[in-house]
């Protein structure tokens, strides 16, 4: 099963490499994985997307708990939660398509950041669910590029 | 600093210098910190770990950047696997020059990064105060581990004005041990241990770290339940004690291994169902509801999925559940387990000189306060099996990772922290060549080490896994160019001494064990001879090889 976590580790360097080190020692894979600063400049927030066996995750999850600068670990695959990535894709387009990749860009809510001659770049935020979409629908067009940043997510409601 | 490592109590710090820790190893010559400098930095790392497990203070070794530091290595690595707190120091190449593949420079924080607790490199002299004392805080406090710090030459030199605070008044917000056992669990094994008609109490290393001995005995002797232990659990509680019934596990003592495939309950107390301890997991203690209290919340349920888990600092958890506890007896199950005293004896040389009777001999001569530190390989085994230990920290040997040339280091560290006591290395004539140039500084420092060496010419445990698991055909494992070690002993000042057969063992034994300063007894033993019973693979603990009459179990 997938699991989303979050884990708050101190805002110094060597911690990433000590989280995403006790992955990869027991061979997973990271999914996506997203860090940056919290409203407490001295700690940071990594999100990280993994699948496999739960035995494991939870053993992971107990090893990270462990690690003097990981503050806390959170498993909040099971919580409602608002989560969303960002893509940025660069689509071929001309003057024969253009009008219908600006079609779907406004269906899907997304926004057009830079055009080119032959290309234009698109950006979009949202779930999982909707950035797959957005890329199934651009596909036709022909994808020359696409970038898009592992999950952050949020837990709902008032804490 | 070094005014930190006074305020810790810190007495001696094993050393080797370099260029990258010149001015740490000055300031700490002007300290009333002893100075023990080793022949190899592994020596260092080792001595530590000899040192702290006989005071069960952290130990403290210092190296110099690059290859000191990574001679280091095996010694955490071997401190990590055994939760022993050792807190190295290692010089670094100055900041600038952090990165650049400088001469002698190696990431030594990432190296260590999965072997040792937490380690840390001080790019700040105002931060260097606080990350030492941090480093005896995580290293001794929770679960024991080494910590490393690493001080590049810039910081090392550098002057600045702190405020110190000691270690036990850290505090740091992603550590903080859980140390007192959860009250409805603690109830949940007491009901348990009511209802139990066959417990058995299996001690292991945290007993020791927890210093818990007097509860563990206080609840076997309340509860008339039998001890079994692990390796890394002798001395927690007395061998000679009448529920005593040895260690378990692949190369465990038969009357063990039958109680734990018998019992209805297992009290596992700080140990981590290591796989040379269950055999095979499916097996293990199959009849029985498994209480696991360990102070590491990731140890419960990584190998064995215990029907209640406890998490706590064992001298708090014993004390919590001791209170709720009447006494109770289990004269049946007693007697069953007694019974199996009485199985087959496990196969000796009785033709010529075994390990087994030179250690009835030395176990014979009942030294109080005798200290064994041994290497890695049969001689291990039978030092853990054929000598009754009474006392805690009086068996060092490293156990997780198996490190041969442990022996010769650790002996020099509890020497030096048991001045008064007997320290006695077992090893054989593969260990004792991996580090015995640490002869030079126990000669050094005036440490009247024994050693004790089984020369079978040969590694001996790898030859016995080639027995079983290659039909018999032994590569790399016979040493035709062994030296002369009475020669050895000789060079490094020893008193030397020689047993070939049984003819006047006893005397030898006593002799060299009288002898005032380092000696050297080398037993000449068959190399043919393995060490049983033992566990083969896929196998559960009561199908043992290697004993006599292997029916009659």
């Amino acid at each position: 099963m997938r699991h989303t976590l979050a884990v708050l580790v101190e805002n110094s360097p060597g911690v990433l490499s000590h989280v995403a080190g006790l992955f990869a020692r027991r061979g997973y894979n990271i999914e996506s994985l997203v860090v940056g600063e919290t409203e407490d400049r001295t700690i940071s927030r990594i999100t990280l997307v993994v699948e496999g066996d739960e035995r494991v995750l939870e053993q992971v999850s107990k090893q990270l708990n462990k690690q003097v600068d990981v503050i806390k670990v959170n498993d909040i695959t099971e919580d409602e939660t608002v989560d969303r990535q960002l893509l940025l894709i660069r689509v071929s387009a001309d003057q024969s398509n253009r009008q219908e990749i600006l079609q779907i860009v406004e269906i899907f809510r997304c926004r057009i950041v830079d055009i080119g001659r032959r290309s234009l770049i698109v950006e979009a935020t949202g779930d999982e669910a909707k950035i797959e979409a957005v890329i199934k629908s651009l596909r036709p067009f022909g994808i020359q590029e696409l970038v898009c940043t592992g999950k952050v997510a949020m837990v709902r409601g008032s804490k | 600093m070094i005014k930190c490592l006074e305020k810790e109590k810190v007495r001696v710090v094993f050393c080797y210098p370099g260029g990258a820790n010149l001015d740490i190893l000055e300031a700490l010559k002007n300290s009333s910190i002893r100075m023990v400098l080793v022949r190899n930095e592994q020596g260092a790392a080792h001595a530590a770990s000899g040192y702290a497990r006989v005071t069960g203070e952290a130990g403290v070794c210092l190296a110099t950047s690059g290859p000191g530091a990574t001679n280091l290595v095996t010694g955490i690595a071997a401190a990590y696997m055994d939760s022993i707190p050792i807190v190295a120091i290692t010089g670094q190449v100055a900041t600038a020059m952090v990165g650049t593949d400088a001469f002698q420079e190696v990431d030594i924080t990432g190296i260590t990064d999965p072997i040792s607790k937490h380690n840390y490199l001080v790019s700040d002299v105002n931060q260097l105060a606080r990350k030492v004392t941090e480093a005896f805080h995580i290293a001794a406090s929770g679960r024991p581990g080494p910590v490393l710090v690493d001080i590049p030459k810039d910081v090392a030199m550098a002057e600045a004005t702190v405020e110190y605070v000691p270690y036990d008044r850290v505090e740091l917000r992603g550590y903080k041990p859980n140390l007192t056992g959860h009250a409805g669990q603690i109830k949940q094994v007491a009901n348990l241990l009511e209802q139990a008609r066959k417990p058995l109490i299996c001690a292991g290393g945290g007993v020791l770290s927890a210093q818990a001995w007097d509860e563990l005995r206080k609840l076997a002797e309340g509860q008339e339940i039998p001890v079994v232990h692990t390796l890394m659990g002798i001395g927690a509680f007395p061998m000679n004690h009448p529920l005593s019934f040895g260690m378990l596990g692949v190369y465990g003592a038969a009357p063990a291994n039958l109680a734990v495939q018998n019992c209805d309950l297992l009290l596992a107390l700080g140990m981590r169902f290591d796989d040379r301890v269950t055999g095979t997991v499916a097996h293990f203690a199959r009849s029985a509801k498994i209480i696991h209290i360990d102070i590491d919340t990731a140890e419960i349920g990584k190998n064995v999925t215990p029907h209640i888990p406890l998490v706590g600092d064992l001298k708090i958890v014993l004390n919590q559940l001791l209170g709720r506890l009447q006494s109770r007896r289990h004269p049946e199950w007693l007697a069953q387990v007694q019974g199996f005293r009485r199985s087959p004896e496990p196969v000796i040389n009785e033709k010529g000189l075994s390990p087994a009777h030179v250690l009835k001999a030395l176990d014979d001569l009942m030294l109080d306060g005798l200290i064994v530190a041994t290497d890695v390989g049969q001689h291990q085994m039978w030092a853990a099996k054929r000598l009754t230990y009474r006392k805690p920290r009086s068996f060092l040997t490293s156990g997780g990772l198996g490190v041969m040339g442990y022996g010769i280091p650790a002996a020099v560290g509890a020497q030096i922290a048991c001045p008064g006591k007997t320290v006695l290395v077992i090893t054989g004539d593969g260990s004792f060549q991996m580090n015995m140039q640490e002869l030079g500084t126990a000669r050094e420092q005036d440490l009247p080490v024994k050693v004790l060496l089984f020369n079978n010419s040969c590694l001996g445990m790898v030859k016995q896994l080639q027995d079983h698991f290659c039909r018999g055909s032994y590569a790399a494992v016979n040493f035709t160019g062994n030296p002369d070690f009475q020669l050895i002993g000789q060079a490094y000042g020893m008193e030397t001494f020689r047993a070939v057969s049984r003819e006047g063992l006893e005397e030898t034994l006593a002799a060299f064990m009288r002898a005032p300063g380092m000696a050297l007894l080398e037993a000449v033993v068959d190399w043919e001879e393995n060490v049983y019973p033992m566990v083969l693979p896929g196998a559960g603990l009561e199908t043992m090889t290697g004993l006599i009459d292997i029916d009659s179990i």
